[in-house]
């Protein structure tokens, strides 16, 4: 057990560095930085840039085209990205269905629809809950009915993550209705420019549009789009949501964000002085780095423990739980670091990239917005009520 | 002792709270919220007519005299349905300091037409770096002859443009931060040198930061006396303090019961989600938690006029710091039990959640005021 | 509304103090306030002398012989009883069986048992929970077999606080075990020195005996010792409950807890100063002073909403959640005061009155065993758990 790095590690770590710095677009950090919000091209330019490297799928087996990383690896990398203000890796393409389709899919699914994962080329969507069907996935309804090489689909998908910006969206489907509910269900891969999709925005709590209904109206998919075997899609979204789970932690994000928040303590004032001397403040500050800083060991034993071959686990679900927990409680100390300036709505500034002068300091108007939306954290993903009925259930036996 | 409204009383919630149920359904809340004023002047007058702007003023003063007991139920109903209408900074706060601090020919020429529905105020404090600190204040006052010329910056002041006199707490000696050494000055909203950049707020009301560049004004625009402003100030903020927590008390039963019809109807796995004991027990934890927000507000509302400063003190920043407390278990509780639902827009429940949020930051936040009380109660 | 008192509760108040002044003994008023444990006497000749005056039996009406007082003077009762170092009333007889026994006894049970409750001439216990019948009380199987004019109980109650002080319990037996779970269960009066009762002490985290079981064995009760119906315990079990949980709050009990505590403060080192002066540890002060605060009107709310002839509801099961917390975190907050000095264990000191002399503060020693004992708050009574289910159903309607 060793947690220093080799000469190796370092090394990387440098080329690392180097190579955000020197093809990070510099706006896009600023951006990051900042924390305002990324357009679709800004995320682009910055996943082409990784794809160029071959580090977009920095998660993937080399015999899929990805790095092939140690643990040790995908940790600096991971870290060096957040602390250079990379934007996140959107993980629809990357984390989620890129690995089910290297898993369970044809080859010629894996053919056509890799590469541009890898490259960065193709944005995608999940489409797995609908209205009726949060928490109970497995009671969904759309229905995907087999009409000679097609596949015709009928009904809605909900909270659709940026399914505005998608070309592609992969769906859970209800390909046979007589069967149990977790048997009758399909993966499936469907282009967003089929005839018969309908995308409509969902307005958030802090007047954003990232999220969508998606309607589907008598869409013509090809069978050829279907992954592995038809009434097996529940064995592949397990497989998924397990994944899913182990990005959501967002170790590196956070430790960002706490950087963050310091700065903005010693920036705004409390009686004359720097608020990062208030006591009762700065001690929230260290108590939230510690929650970080044991978040981030559980997670490297767990990434140990999967490179000795161990699949991640329920406790991954712990994980989930911990990190939203913590993403939000760093939104919440910087709501309360700002104070009433937090206060001014600029829905101008926020969505529409205007260039208004901020009321305040630039992160100010930030703060509330972002602390109203991060209440999400806890609840996508698998909400922490169900994560805590999986660990309950799976770990402890319960 | 005795916990009990009067009759006079009880009548007066159930008027105010049959304006809320009937002028306040939530889309028709939403359209007020992005009228023009972000408030309607037939509401304004309504309350008017009703006696709710003069109720909690002195019958000397042209009120009905009632006191903060009233201001609580009104403010409570208002917070029930996330009332736009500028009550606090108009009554509670210039009325308040117009009353506790006017002289006689000031409340004739505000405080009477402001219970008339004819006048809006603002109290203008904040500045950049004061954060919670009243006194941190540096805007300046000088002589010039008779009257006064104030210059600098005040921010987050609520209901400026639609106020006809907005209250600006000054610097007239003193440094900074000094308890002595401020002047409340009475400015003309549409005072020459004064001017605004207006916004909305996150929780859809509407404020502005105010320039005042060498504003004029006479020594009649003096509130209370000249260096002498600061106790003035700070009572008027800790009766304003127990209104906004009988708002939130509102606000949490309204956002509790929205959440416990939620978790009765939405189905997942076949049952109502509020058949989960996760969810029951924390259904009960934002009970509990209204429950003693209720208490401590209604204690405030109950001391606020005790002849001791401290007891006075105290009692605010107590109640205040349970409704920090409170509102944000109940608030974040909310949007968790809606699961998706809880982040739109849509559902009245993220706006109530934003209210309860905003009102912890005004005036001083949970820690602040938990520290302020901490301070008065080892002194004691 | 007004919380002022008028001049005839004032000079209530002052009363009482006198009473209290004149009539407690130093030695079981020092107890109080040094945080030691009570013997049985120091109880009892507490209790004698409220009783002897008519105010043992305060919650009672006047026609049972109670003071008769109205909410406020009860209210004050408490306070002023707390403040001046009394220790709490033992709640079994007076607070637990007494009203159970006005309420649905019959004229000649009242004249037997009522008056040597009211004067505290008798000592009473609860015979309710059993090793398989905690949460789910009406899982009890203790038994009692009708013999002619007697039932003949068999069976092992615990946790019966005050057992080894007590003449008489009071119990819930199953007399017929063919019917449904709460409705073959009755409510019988068993006198302690009764053949075949065995009283075993239970030793507490702390150290301390409060606790018991209490195996019975062909214990031979006289019929008339039931109380209402055969079969209709579950009801006057029911009815008890609900009154246990509102004397439970123990709010004017924890006011004086926070007054001690804060003298513990300004006592103790810190860094040159005090605890007193952290600004940390004030805080955490200050917010269970806050607290304790909201608990007392809530109590005084629903004591004024009794007062306007409501029945106390299940709302008090709230009152008991919050006011076991409180308790608890007294308890805390003084051994975080107190630091490395709550270690020594002395438990002659606490038990015994030995003259030994505290290896710290004079109270440093009962900080930590109070701090484990204290635990119990939430377990008593029906649990904080199960308290939230009551709630959540009763006022809910979940
Ligand atoms: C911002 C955002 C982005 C999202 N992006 C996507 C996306 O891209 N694609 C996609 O498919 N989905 C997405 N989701 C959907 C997300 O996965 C669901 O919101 C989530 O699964 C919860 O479902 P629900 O909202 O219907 O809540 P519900 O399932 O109705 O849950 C409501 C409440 O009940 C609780 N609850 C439910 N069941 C139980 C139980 N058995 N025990 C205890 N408590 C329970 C929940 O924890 C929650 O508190 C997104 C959601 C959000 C908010
Ligand atoms: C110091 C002390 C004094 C006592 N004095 C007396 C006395 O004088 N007379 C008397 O009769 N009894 C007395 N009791 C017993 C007391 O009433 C029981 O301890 C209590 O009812 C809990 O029962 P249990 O200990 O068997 O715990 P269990 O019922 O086994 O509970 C264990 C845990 O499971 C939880 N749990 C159980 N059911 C549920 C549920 N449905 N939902 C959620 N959580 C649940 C509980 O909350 C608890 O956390 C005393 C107890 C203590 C500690």
């Amino acid at each position: 057990m060793d947690l220093a790095f080799t000469p190796e590690e370092r090394a990387f770590a440098d080329e690392v560095r180097a190579y955000v710095r020197a093809n990070l677009p510099a706006d896009v950090r600023d951006k990051v930085a900042s924390g305002k919000h990324l357009t679709r091209d800004d995320h682009m330019r910055w996943q082409q840039a990784l794809g160029r490297k071959g580090w977009l799928v920095y998660t993937w087996p080399k015999k899929h085209g990805g790095p092939g990383f140690t643990p040790a690896q995908r940790y600096i990398f991971e870290n060096v990205c957040a602390e250079e203000n990379a934007p996140g890796i959107v993980p629809f393409g990357t984390k989620m269905v890129g690995p089910v389709i290297y898993t369970f899919a044809s080859d010629e699914l894996k053919q056509k629809h890799l590469p541009s994962i890898r490259e960065g080329k193709m944005w995608w969507c999940q489409g797995y809950s609908e209205p009726g069907s949060g928490s109970d996935l497995a009671s969904l309804r759309t229905r995907a009915e087999r009409q000679g090489d097609h596949y015709v689909v009928n009904g809605s998908k909900t909270w659709n993550t940026l399914g505005h910006w998608a070309d592609w969206i992969f769906c859970l489907v209800r390909t046979d209705p007589k069967a149990k509910p977790q048997e009758g269900i399909s993966f499936l891969l469907i282009d967003m420019k089929t005839p018969g999709i309908t995308v409509k925005p969902i307005v958030m709590v802090d007047g954003g549009h990232e999220v969508n209904e998606i309607f589907f109206d008598n869409v013509k998919v090809p069978v050829t789009n279907l992954v592995g075997k038809e009434g097996e899609g529940w064995t592949y979204a397990k497989f998924l949501l397990a994944n899913e789970r182990l990005g959501i932690a967002a170790v590196p994000q956070s430790k960002r964000g706490v950087e963050a928040l310091k700065d903005i303590a010693r920036a705004e004032l409390d009686g004359g002085k720097p608020l990062i001397e208030n006591t009762g403040f700065r001690e929230k500050i260290a108590d939230l780095e510690l929650q970080v800083t044991a978040l981030e060991y559980t997670e490297l034993r767990v990434l140990s423990a999967m490179a000795q071959g161990d699949a991640p686990g329920a406790e991954a679900s712990g994980l989930k739980i911990r990190g939203s927990e913590i993403q939000q409680r760093i939104t919440e100390l910087t709501l309360e670091a700002v104070g009433e300036y937090a206060a001014p709505y600029l829905p101008g500034l926020l969505w529409q990239g205007s260039n208004e002068a901020p009321v305040g300091p630039e992160y100010a108007h930030l703060a509330a917005p972002r602390y109203f939306n991060t209440r999400k954290t806890t609840i996508y993903g698998g909400s922490n009520e169900i994560q805590k009925g999986i660990i309950s259930k799976m770990v402890l036996g319960l | 002792m005795d916990l009990s409204y009067s009759d006079e009383q009880k009548a007066l919630q159930e008027g105010v709270e049959r304006f809320v149920r009937e002028k306040y359904v939530f889309d028709t809340r939403r359209k007020i919220a992005a009228s023009e004023r972000g408030w309607l002047p037939d509401n304004w007058a309504q309350f008017a007519e009703l006696g709710w702007l003069g109720m909690s003023f002195s019958e000397d003063d042209g009120g009905l005299g009632g006191g903060a007991l009233e201001t609580s139920i009104l403010m409570e109903q208002f917070g029930k349905g996330l009332v736009l209408e500028p009550f606090l900074p108009t009554v509670v706060l210039g009325g308040g300091l117009l009353a506790a601090g006017g002289s006689a020919a000031q409340k004739q020429a505000l405080l009477a037409p402001m219970i008339e529905g004819k006048k809006q105020f603002a109290l203008a404090w904040l500045e950049r770096q004061s954060r919670y600190n009243l006194a941190d204040v540096s805007l300046k006052a000088t002589k010039e002859g008779a009257g006064w010329s104030l210059s600098g910056h005040k921010g987050v002041v609520y209901n400026a443009a639609s106020a006809d006199t907005i209250f600006v707490l000054a610097r007239t000696s003193g440094g900074a931060r000094d308890e002595k050494g401020l002047t409340l000055f009475a400015v003309d909203g549409k005072a020459k040198g004064l001017s605004r950049r207006d916004y909305p707020t996150q929780d859809s009301l509407r404020a502005s930061e105010l320039t005042l560049d060498k504003v004029s004004v006479g020594a009649d625009a003096v509130v209370g006396a000249v260096d002498g402003a600061f106790p003035l100030v700070e009572g008027t903020v800790d009766r304003a303090i127990v209104a906004l927590c009988a708002e939130a008390v509102g606000c949490m039963d309204a956002i509790n019961a929205a959440t416990l019809e939620y978790i009765k109807t939405r189905k997942q796995f076949g049952v109502p989600i509020g058949k989960f004991q996760v969810l029951q027990h924390r259904m009960v934890d934002c009970f509990t938690n209204a429950q003693e927000a209720r208490s401590m507000a209604l204690m405030a509302a109950l001391k606020i006029d005790d002849a001791d400063a401290t007891v006075r003190a105290k009692a605010a920043s107590g109640a205040k710091v349970q409704i920090g407390k409170s509102g944000k278990f109940c608030g974040q509780s909310a949007v968790q039990m809606h699961g998706g639902m809880g982040v739109t827009d849509e559902l009245s429940v993220s706006h109530y959640f934003k209210r309860l949020t905003m009102i912890d930051l005004m005036f001083g936040n949970q820690q602040h005021h938990l520290t302020r009380y901490s301070n008065l109660a080892m002194a004691a | 509304m007004k919380l002022a008192l008028d001049a005839g509760h004032r000079a209530f108040a002052d009363e009482v103090r006198a009473f209290v002044r004149a009539n407690l003994s130093p030695a079981t008023r020092a107890k109080t306030v040094s945080g030691r444990h009570y013997d049985r006497e120091d109880h009892m000749a507490w209790q004698r002398a409220l009783g002897a005056r008519g105010w043992f039996a305060y919650t009672w009406p006047k026609k049972h012989g109670g003071p008769g007082w109205d909410v406020t003077q009860r209210f004050l009762f408490e306070n002023v009883l707390a403040e001046e170092g009394a220790p709490r009333i033992l709640p079994f007889g007076v607070k637990m069986v007494g009203p159970v026994i006005y309420t649905f006894g019959t004229d000649a049970q009242k004249d037997q048992f009522l008056g040597p409750i009211r004067d505290s001439s008798v000592a009473w216990c609860q015979g309710y929970s059993e090793p398989g019948a905690g949460s789910d009380l009406a899982n009890l199987r203790t038994k009692a077999v009708r013999d002619g004019d007697h039932y003949v109980v068999s069976g092992q109650k615990t946790w019966t606080s005050f057992a080894h002080w007590a003449d008489w319990m009071f119990c819930l037996a199953r007399t017929d075990p063919d019917a449904k779970v709460q409705q073959g269960i009755s409510f019988l009066l068993i006198d302690m020195k009764s053949p075949g009762v065995t009283v075993r002490p239970i030793i507490m985290t702390d150290g301390a005996h409060h606790v018991n079981d209490v195996f019975l064995d062909n214990v031979r009760v006289p019929v008339a010792n039931r109380i209402g119906e055969e079969g209709a315990g579950w009801t006057c079990a029911k009815f008890l409950l609900a009154n246990e949980r509102l004397g439970i709050a123990e709010v004017a009990a924890s006011k004086r807890g926070v007054r001690a505590l804060r003298e513990i403060a300004r006592a103790e080192p810190n860094a040159g100063r005090t605890m007193a002066d952290d600004p940390g540890f004030a805080a955490g002060l200050a917010d269970l002073d806050l607290q304790l605060q909201a608990l007392e009107m809530s109590e005084l709310r629903a004591l004024s909403a009794m007062a306007q002839g409501g029945a106390p509801g299940p709302e008090v099961s709230t009152l008991k959640i919050r006011g076991s917390e409180i308790q608890q975190r007294i308890a805390e907050l003084a051994m975080e005061a107190v630091g490395e000095y709550a270690q020594p264990f002395q438990p002659g000191l606490l038990f015994h009155e030995s003259n030994d002399t505290p290896v710290g503060r004079d109270h440093a020693p009962p900080a930590a065993p109070r701090y484990f004992n204290m635990r119990k708050t939430s377990i008593y009574g029906g649990t904080n758990e199960i308290q939230k289910n009551i709630v959540s159903k009763m006022v809910l309607g979940l």
